[in-house]
């Protein structure tokens, strides 16, 4: 099993665990809060994904063979959203993160919220950070 | 007196359980719900009346024409114009407010002036910089003072023999500001101007006389009036409708077609190419019929005590601040809560059932204005209730402990 598809099974573990949905949002919240800051000069107009809803920056750095990700949004469910896809995608080779299939969306019951009529920036940060993996994989 | 529990029994969509909790539907500003009898209106017509309209000689097709001609005469009472052909179908304000920013493109030339505001929606700003980038013409914009309401010294600066054109909305659609368009029109006027409104917000809520208003050109939608979607009204005095060149050609607006030189029809067909949403526009009808049989005035009067019981009740949430705050009002409360942010908040009250509007509601200039990514937004219908309001104000407590 690929790193990305174990950390994903972990997530689904993790929400598993949730009987409603205030559950599940608080631990949104709380991942939000606990993502590790993005750096200030990289939140930058051209790292800025505009969603309608909400804003999300994204910044790629490719070192030693991966890709690390930094992000923030001025959302705090946007930003829980955006912690996980950091957890899955950052720190994994290009071609790793280039070929992910991210699954675990739906299982964890996030789909809506990654849909791309949310306008809330997220859908355009996951095509954003397989951009990223493939041009770092050329 | 109104009997809010016999009204919302004609709404079916009402009753709806929404993540397990009764709907509350606080959205309305972006589209009202429909009662009974015009999603009954609108499937009859399939079923029973269907025929293009001004077309055929053979019975349906007079039926529908007559169905269709019936709506129109409907409106022109509603809001008090002087002839039925200054009503015109269209898709919706957003359509209405392009066919009359598209003719102004061949009227408008370098140095003439448009004047609009800062609380537009981006309906009633894109069309007009494109007309301004045709024609030469400059875009002037009054602006918003801190309580949402607009600038007037300001836009009395603004006007001169320059300003061809003033569109401004009666009511705004994120700060619920009614703006002082018996003012603004009798000023603009004053200087030669030709004023538009934009009554997206305002047609289900004041009641509306265009021959006393004397506004050119008046516009709104009919999904925000009870009625279907797709459905639009452009309501054009005679004369100034015969002086704008028609928008679209194509079947209906044509007097006769030939190759050297077409000629176009009277109103209201002028503008009026193609087929339009007929069964729209047949149940539009049953809308203004739910509307006056409740009685304007008694809406409205129902919706202002909503209004106050809501912004007292929202303003009993610490760390809440309202957007827009003027003395005349109507039922619209944007507000935010400490720094959190309005996604945030309607996410959260959407798992409790609970239907706003989050984000910048088309009003991105307003939003830089205040310096705010956006707003939470409540607009009012009349089937909505103070009990739904105190389910509301629970729900945004809780959303504010989750986020704090």
């Amino acid at each position: 099993m690929s790193t990305i598809k174990k950390i994903q099974a972990e997530i689904v573990e993790d929400f598993g665990m949730f009987d409603d949905w205030m559950q599940k949002y608080e631990y949104l919240i709380d991942l939000g809060n606990e993502l590790a800051p993005i750096k200030e000069q990289y939140k930058t107009e051209d790292n800025l994904i505009k969603g309608c809803q909400s804003r999300v920056w994204l910044h790629a750095e490719h070192t030693q063979g991966k890709i690390i990700f930094t992000a923030d949004s001025d959302a705090i469910m946007t930003k829980g959203i955006v912690a996980i896809l950091i957890n899955v995608l950052s720190n994994q080779a290009p071609k790793d993160i280039a070929t992910a299939k991210l699954d675990f969306i739906n299982e964890i019951g996030l789909k809506d919220q990654l849909s791309p009529t949310r306008a809330n920036g997220l859908v355009s940060m996951i095509k954003k950070m397989k951009l990223y993996a493939i041009a770092f994989n050329n | 007196m109104l009997d809010i529990s016999k009204i919302r029994k004609q709404f079916p969509i009402l009753s709806t359980k929404v993540n397990g909790e009764n709907l509350v539907y606080f959205d309305n500003g972006a589209t009202t719900q429909k009662p009974q009898s015009v999603i009954t209106a609108e499937s009859n017509y399939y079923q029973n009346e269907n025929s293009n309209v001004h077309r055929g000689v053979h019975f349906l097709s007079g039926l529908a024409t007559d169905k269709f001609e019936e709506t129109r005469i409907t409106i022109q009472n509603f809001i008090g114009a002087k002839h039925s052909h200054e009503i015109i179908f269209t898709k919706g304000t957003t359509d209405s407010i392009n066919i009359v920013a598209s003719g102004y493109r061949t009227l408008l030339n370098k140095g003439d002036e448009i004047i609009i505001s800062e609380l537009e929606h981006h309906s009633n700003i894109v069309p007009w910089q494109m007309c301004c980038e045709q024609s030469g013409a400059t875009l002037k914009v009054i602006p918003l003072l801190d309580n949402g309401s607009l600038d007037m010294i300001a836009f009395e600066n603004f006007l001169s023999e320059n300003t061809k054109l003033v569109s401004v909305s009666h009511i705004s659609n994120t700060l619920g500001t009614i703006n002082l368009i018996e003012k603004i029109i009798e000023k603009a006027q004053a200087v030669g101007a030709k004023v538009m409104i934009d009554g997206a917000q305002a047609a289900a809520h004041i009641s509306l006389n265009m021959q006393s208003l004397g506004a050119d050109f008046y516009c709104f939608s009919a999904h925000k009036l009870y009625g279907p979607t797709g459905v639009g009204i452009l309501y054009g005095k005679e004369d100034v409708l015969n002086e704008l060149p028609p928008y679209q050609g194509g079947g209906e607006m044509i007097k006769e077609v030939s190759f050297k030189k077409t000629t176009y029809a009277c109103l209201p067909h002028k503008f009026e190419a193609g087929t339009p949403n007929i069964a729209g526009v047949v149940a539009f009808k049953s809308a203004i019929d739910f509307i006056t049989e409740l009685g304007l005035s008694n809406i409205a009067k129902y919706e202002e005590e909503l209004l106050q019981y809501a912004t007292e009740e929202v303003l009993k949430i610490e760390g809440l601040k309202i957007y827009g705050t003027a003395k005349n009002k109507s039922g619209i409360i944007s507000f935010n809560i400490n720094e959190l942010h309005p996604y945030d908040i309607g996410m959260i009250v959407d798992k409790m059932g609970i239907a706003i509007r989050t984000g910048h509601h088309c009003t991105q200039p307003i939003m830089e204005r205040f310096n705010i990514p956006g707003t939470a937004r409540i607009s009012l219908a009349v089937y909505n209730t103070k009990e739904e309001i105190d389910i509301c104000i629970n729900a945004l407590k809780k959303a504010k402990m989750m986020l704090s």
